[in-house]
């Protein structure tokens, strides 16, 4: 064991400056104080102060009900929806004599409803308990009493338990670093499930802590931690360790989080500080906000329209009743002696007609209650959920790679899906795969690489050339496997033919920088002999892979050296090479280089550097620019092509300058003054010049599968896309190009604060004036784009938006950020680049308010959480990063590309759902404009809502005096019987249930065996209803008894009547959508009538592309 | 129903590789993908539509109308004729007072021939029966099953009297319409069928062949018309009539039946009791005398509406038609 622990590397000499100062920081200062109270007496849990201040244990419980409170808290929940609370009154008065009805058939629905809703809740709270229970059930190891390691519960865990956590697991609370498996205390973590970040973060324990190895030297151990109170803080700690009488501080470096992993690491030890609620993953969970749909809050609107129709009816109803009944009751006098109004309860009392007005409008209310429909919630209810299971079911949005379907994680936001007008997406992991691929180099001011990147493919479609294979196979060898990260394809230098080069001697500098230069880690797989490779970037980790096809093969890294494995060609085979590596200049967003000094065998001195092109030229010395012309040339065609790139140069030292560098450079690294990081700079500065260029890198940043043709429909669809990303601007905009959201032929306007003023005012450091100065230039950059804007309108030219942070900053502000988003809604895409989580949230806020439109929010890590709440639809990728975001969100794919089904076919299929489908899926994805209709809201706007009651209410009209100006009091058969209240009822229903069911048929457009079955199910259930209910002992059926078959069906007039009535009410909604059809269709109709014609074209109808046009100019106009 | 369709039918996807969904039928189902028909609105489509209502309705209407105009109905108002000249002033007084005479002479005149059977309505006008407390007012139960039961808590105050229960109970059966005709053509009285007047199925189970009247119209005020209690309730047609309560305030029901012809010019003497008491509420009293048709009586109305319905879609149809033409050219020209 200890000596397997010595072959660990000591990384924290070797990670040389950038993050290994445990600074004191000035909050340290507050320990003890308010917010800063907690104290943990490691290693004794059971400690008398310790059981005192109790604090919580691990259990943690995700679930919004427990099983006592689920009864009272989800009726609460329930009875916030306005129409429910009607219900219940209704129910609760229906038990006294008021009721016009049994209570029974008013309690049923309601019941019915709540309950079904009740047990949707109930269901998906069991759902989380049994996660919860999963997770608090798993193991760790956690040291005991015995003074041995035993495993037990994580719910079991209590603040100031030792654990053990093994490589790869999860750990159980939030711990601090005591020691790890190598021996300096470090170890690697995966914080994956919290910030979406893939790659591995260092944290490193105090070196007090740091000799804890085995199960005997914990017996001694006790210590006590005082450090700030649970928050929600990731990044960010204070605390300190007491142990033998000294402090220490202990800031972020030492804390380990619930919810990342181990990596990398055999084994760490860690004391629990926050457990269970306390802990900062679970504190930062917010309870999802409950969102509604659009289409539910105007449900909501309509009922109270409705509600006060109701009021009114039964208001003017019980006046008249009141009058009425007044005057059957005066001066002894009976009037409407039949009623026996002289003996009477207070439901109808001439004496008191007030009183028994009011009692008849509660009455009234009830009767009439069919106003408020509460078998619309069921069926909207119902419906929704199958069309959520309809989204999770459909075989087109089914990730076979990753073996996930999409998911309907709510259902009340369906019908959103088809109104959506803005998306707002996450850049990496979704757009792209965050994996880098080499392609392309400039080695020597030739360029190599033959692959073709999506972006140049794009393009090269768009310009209708004829298109190559797939990069990957076209000059691929016979069985040679695609490796993850490589894409490049190059006879000169590949399979060791770059020797035969005329510069082979730069090349094999080129790709030796590559080897060497980098902090990446290589994790060999004991079985299979492979090596990965474990990098904080991807862009690194493809580097160092392609430096290894090439055959410069990193394998083995320490302390001090750096072990290459090449082809000597001298010797016509493969050797190692041992490089001592000296120092390490980290990367860093100021630096924007990273370089490593190394020795080699030679005893050669070399700096070895990569950076961007912004920060390398200016370093070259004057020898070193031999091919500068040709770099430069290609690192711009690099760039076009939506490739990011990489300056790659070394210098080689002489020993005496080293030396004297060393000494400084030492001196300052040790030295713990504020000044540290800007002197370690400055030296670095010093020795990263005179840089001899060697070539240039480019990286593919990979666009998941089906990106640009995605935005393309989408964009079809006239939805806007905006990007917030959290990239450089020249990134971002080489992803813009990439995914066919930037294009040539658009004009761009950058808003930006990186200009020479602005930096010069920062040198000064007035913060004041900066935040002055940079808030005139973007609002003079705002206006300079909207007169560009208006200016261009003529031309049909499109703009593109491209906006960094800092400049978002300044333009959310109260007083501007009308104009911006004006300019914003203007533009045809909009890249948000270097924004924080926060600040994607506040854009999502502010869109939102500002249009009033449907936003969507897409995206993939735990940064993107907040803008997934924010959004009216907040859409997970469930691909390779974390649960976070999908946790969050409302629908989740496994890629972006099925955005596009989900939104054009399911959207458009869910918004239309009383019709269920219109057109066929392959007709909503051939003509994606299909979808305005749902973002103008045509069929759910006022004017079709009172238009539809403005229907119902004739129909009614119709309906009622039809019928009774054809059946009352003549004979309504040969036998001379004439028409009484259950003859008339009958007549009457019959009349509504016909309506009802063929008013739904002639919405229908689309007809499948679902819809002949329900609706005319509905009317063949209603005659069968009738002659069973009819057949019933009469104690049971009382008016209904054998109407049917007695009196209704042998009567010609009834059945007569039933025709005239159904059709006359049929007849205003067929001859408007007749007309309408015919004279100005709305899309679908024309796309319908373009099929059944048979017209096979790509081209729009004419009659869309009119429409279309029109809309633009009308557009145009109202902004 | 009928909305002008012309269908084109869904193809479905090529089968799929996956095991997981099982059954076609249900794959077809949950990938949305039912074979379907997609009603297309076309114009000839929608004019075929129209046109083939209107070629419906207006026979029908023609039908019906006839049907209805060969029905022969006299209808006499006798309320306000019937109370003496001097209570002219005071009808509620004269209906009210049993000690005055009741009977009343109406003469009718047959215009058109009459063929039997011809049915005997009374009808009257502003009458609730359909006032929710007087619906309310009965007892299913009892007018089935008798004393027996005790479900009547319905009929108050017409429950009980005198500490007795009344059969049948109720204000519906207490507020029983009493006058009585009698039909003299010449000299000879008309023979009146007064059976087989209420629906069968009434007869034969709702109104108890073994309950007879109790109790009934012996409280201090009289409503209705007084029962024989000898006759069991499911022979008390006038009652079982009665007891089947209009919908609308204003109603017709049925008496009996004259089961000889009359004919044109025919005079009828119709001798009648004006026992009811509508005038307190300002109601009218209406006897009827109508033949049947296969549509039942007269009323104008269904063929009208049928013919009115049927021409409007005629009309639709041809507008329609215009506009079409009009704008296909329109759409031709702009090609052009």
């Amino acid at each position: 064991m200890p000596e397997e622990r010595r072959k660990m590397i000591h990384f924290r000499k070797l990670y040389s400056f950038a993050c290994f100062h445990s600074k004191y920081e000035h909050s340290h200062s507050q320990i003890g104080q308010k917010g800063y109270s907690r104290v943990v007496y490691c290693n004794d849990p059971y400690h008398s102060e310790a059981v005192e201040l109790n604090y919580r244990g691990n259990y943690v419980s995700t679930t919004k009900y427990s099983a006592a409170n689920f009864i009272p808290k989800s009726l609460f929940e329930q009875f916030r929806r306005v129409a429910n609370i009607y219900f219940l009154v209704v129910a609760c008065v229906s038990f006294s004599p008021l009721a016009p009805f049994s209570f029974l058939s008013i309690l049923a629905p309601l019941i019915v409803v709540i309950g079904a809703t009740m047990a949707k809740e109930g269901v998906e709270d069991w759902r989380r308990r049994k996660q919860d229970i999963e997770e608090n059930n798993r193991k760790v190891k956690v040291y005991g009493s015995n003074y041995m390691f035993h495993e037990t519960n994580w719910k079991e865990l209590r603040v100031g338990d030792i654990v053990k956590v093994r490589k790869d697991e999860y750990f159980p609370a939030d711990l601090v670093l005591l020691s790890s498996s190598h021996e300096d205390g470090v170890c690697y973590v995966e914080t994956m499930n919290l910030d979406g970040e893939t790659n591995l973060k260092l944290k490193h324990a105090l070196e007090v802590t740091s000799h804890l190895h085995d199960e005997n030297s914990f017996k001694k151990f006790t210590a006590v931690i005082k450090c700030e109170d649970p928050n929600e803080k990731l990044y960010s700690f204070v605390g300190n360790l007491s142990c033998d009488g000294k402090e220490y501080p202990l800031s972020i470096q030492q804390l380990l989080l619930r919810g990342s992993k181990l990596k990398n690491t055999e084994y760490v030890f860690g004391v629990v500080i926050f457990a269970g609620h306390d802990t900062k993953v679970v504190q930062n969970a917010t309870d999802p906000p409950s969102k509604r749909s659009k289409i539910e809050k105007k449900m909501d609107k309509i009922v109270y329209i409705l509600f006060s129709t109701l009021v009114l009816i039964a208001f003017v109803g019980s006046l008249f009743f009141g009058i009425e009944t007044k005057k059957d009751f005066s001066d002894g006098n009976l009037r409407r002696w039949y009623l026996h109004p002289d003996d009477t309860t207070v439901f109808y009392d001439p004496k008191r007609p007030s009183l028994s007005a009011f009692l008849h409008f509660l009455t009234a209310l009830m009767l009439y209650g069919y106003l408020i429909p509460i078998s619309l919630y069921v069926s909207i209810e119902i419906v929704k959920v199958l069309q959520s299971s309809f989204i999770n079911q459909d075989r087109h949005m089914y990730d076979e790679e990753t073996d996930k379907p999409a998911h309907a994680r709510t259902s009340n936001l369906n019908e959103e899906l088809g109104q959506v007008d803005t998306i707002l997406s996450d850049k990496t992991g979704t757009l792209t795969c965050n994996s880098m691929e080499f392609v392309k180099c400039s080695i020597a001011g030739t360029a190599y690489g033959r692959g073709m990147t999506e972006v140049e493919r794009s393009l090269a479609r768009r310009r209708g050339d004829p298109l190559p294979e797939t990069g990957h196979d076209v000059q691929g060898h016979e069985g040679e496997k695609s490796v993850r990260g490589f894409n490049f394809r190059d006879e000169r230098i590949m399979h060791g033919q770059w020797f035969n080069e005329p510069h082979w001697d730069i090349i094999q500098k080129f790709f030796r920088v590559l080897a060497i230069c980098h902090t990446v880690i290589p994790d060999k797989n004991e079985e299979s002999g492979e090596i990965m490779y474990r990098a904080e970037s991807p862009d690194e980790a493809a580097f160092v892979i392609a430096a290894k096809e090439i055959g410069f093969e990193f394998f083995r890294v320490t302390q001090t050296s750096i072990s290459l494995r090449e082809l000597d060609y001298e010797i016509g085979e493969k050797v190692v090479r041992k490089y001592k590596r000296l120092h390490v200049l980290e990367f860093s967003s100021s630096r924007k280089r990273m370089s490593v000094i190394v020795r080699n065998a030679e005893n050669q001195l070399f700096l070895l550097c990569k950076g961007a092109d912004s920060v390398m030229f200016q370093r070259l010395s004057k020898n070193g620019r031999q091919f500068e012309t040709q770099t430069k040339d290609h690192i711009k065609k690099y760039a076009e092509a939506g490739l990011r790139t990489m300056i790659i140069a070394y210098r080689e030292l002489g020993e005496e300058e080293y030396k004297s560098w060393d000494v400084e450079f030492s001196k300052a690294k040790t030295s713990v003054t504020t000044e540290h990081d800007v002197s370690v700079d400055e030296l670095a500065d010093k020795i990263e010049r005179d840089l001899i260029l060697l070539g240039a890198t480019a990286v593919e940043d990979k666009l998941q599968k089906g990106v640009p043709e995605c935005i393309d429909k989408l964009s079809q669809a006239r939805i806007k896309l905006w990007v917030l990303t959290g990239d450089k601007m020249e990134t971002a905009i080489n992803i813009g190009y990439a995914c066919s959201l930037l294009r040539e032929d658009m004009k761009q306007i950058v808003i930006t604060l990186d200009s020479p003023d602005i930096d010069a005012l920062e040198k000064q450091g007035d913060k004041e004036a900066i935040a002055k100065a940079s808030f005139e230039s973007i609002k003079k950059q705002i206006r300079e784009g909207m007169s560009q804007i208006k200016s261009a309108k003529e031309n049909d030219v499109k703009f593109g938006l491209i906006i960094d942070g800092k400049s978002l900053d300044f333009s959310l502000k109260k007083d501007i950020d009308n104009s911006f988003f004006e300019l914003a809604i203007n533009c045809a895409s909009v890249i948000c680049c270097r924004s924080s989580p926060k600040q994607k949230a506040l854009v999502t806020r502010l869109l939102k308010g500002e249009t009033g439109k449907t936003t969507l929010a897409i995206g993939d890590g735990a940064n993107d959480v907040s803008m997934l709440q924010e959004a009216d639809i907040g859409v997970g990728i469930s691909g390779v990063e974390g649960m976070q975001a999908v946790m969050a969100s409302d629908f989740s794919i496994a890629q972006f590309r099925f955005l596009e089904r989900l939104l054009l076919v399911h959207g458009h299929w869910c918004y239309r759902r009383i019709a269920m489908m219109d057109v066929s899926a392959q007709l909503c994805v051939k003509y994606p404009f299909l979808y305005l209709e749902g973002v103008e809201n045509i069929l759910f706007g006022w004017s079709c809502i009172l238009g539809w009651m403005f229907n119902g209410f004739l129909t009614s009209i119709i309906i009622f005096f039809w019928t009774t100006k054809s059946m009352i009091k003549q004979a309504f058969q040969r036998d001379g019987q004439v028409v009484d209240y259950e003859v008339l009822g009958v007549t009457m229903y019959t009349c509504v249930v016909w309506a009802v069911n063929c008013q739904m048929a002639i919405s229908i457009n689309y007809f499948t065996w679902i819809q002949h079955f329900f609706v005319w199910g509905s009317v063949a259930l209603w005659y069968t209803f009738l002659v069973i209910y009819g057949y019933l002992p009469p104690e049971m059926s009382t008016t209904a008894y054998r109407v049917f078959v007695e009196a209704c069906a042998p009567s010609v007039l009834y059945w007569l009547i039933t025709l005239l009535v159904v059709i006359c009410t049929l007849l205003p909604n067929f001859t408007f959508r007749a007309f309408q059809t015919q004279f100005r269709p709305m899309y679908h109709d024309m796309i319908q009538i373009n099929e059944f014609e048979g017209v096979e074209t790509d081209e729009l109808p004419r009659r869309v592309r009119k429409k279309l046009h029109l809309m633009e100019r009308l557009m145009q106009r109202n902004s | 129903m009928d909305n002008g369709s012309a269908s084109t039918v869904e193809r479905s996807d090529p089968p799929t590789r996956k095991p997981l969904w099982r059954s076609q039928a249900i794959n077809k189902f949950t990938q949305q993908n039912l074979p379907a028909c997609k009603p297309v609105l076309t114009p000839t489509w929608v004019i075929l539509t129209f046109l083939l209502i209107g070629t419906i309705f207006i026979p029908i209407g023609l039908v019906s109308l006839h049907a209805s105009r060969s029905v022969v109905e006299i209808v006499d108002r006798y309320d306000i004729d019937c109370v003496p000249e001097q209570f002219k002033s005071n009808k509620l007084g004269y209906i009210k007072d049993s000690s005055y005479p009741k009977n009343c002479s109406r003469t009718l005149k047959v215009n058109r021939h009459m063929k039997a059977p011809i049915y005997i309505y009374y009808q009257l006008d502003n009458y609730y029966q359909n006032h929710r407390r007087y619906v309310k007012s009965r007892s299913n139960q009892q007018l089935l099953h008798g004393l027996g039961s005790n479900k009547t808590s319905l009929c108050k105050p017409e429950q009980s009297n005198n500490g007795l229960p009344i059969v049948p109970c109720g204000l519906v059966a207490w507020s029983l319409f009493n006058d009585t005709y009698k039909f003299i053509r010449g000299k000879s009285e008309l023979n009146v069928n007064r059976k087989n007047i209420a629906w069968k199925s009434d007869r034969d189970h709702k109104f108890g062949k073994h309950v007879y009247p109790f109790n009934f119209q012996n409280g201090t005020l009289i409503g209705g018309g007084k029962l024989n209690s000898s006759v069991p309730l499911s022979d008390q047609e006038d009652l079982i009539v009665w007891m089947r309560t209009a919908a609308l305030p204003s109603f017709r029901k049925l008496y009996g039946r004259i089961e000889e012809n009359l004919h044109a010019n025919d005079v009828i003497v119709v001798n009648l009791m004006n026992n009811y008491n509508t005038y307190s509420f300002g109601g009218k009293k209406k006897l009827v005398l109508s033949t049947s048709s296969w549509l039942g009586g007269k009323n104008d109305f269904p063929g009208f509406a049928y013919i009115f319905v049927g021409s409007y879609c005629i009309v639709i149809a041809i507008v329609f038609m215009l506009l079409h033409v009009k704008n296909s050219r329109n759409t031709h020209v702009g090609y052009n």
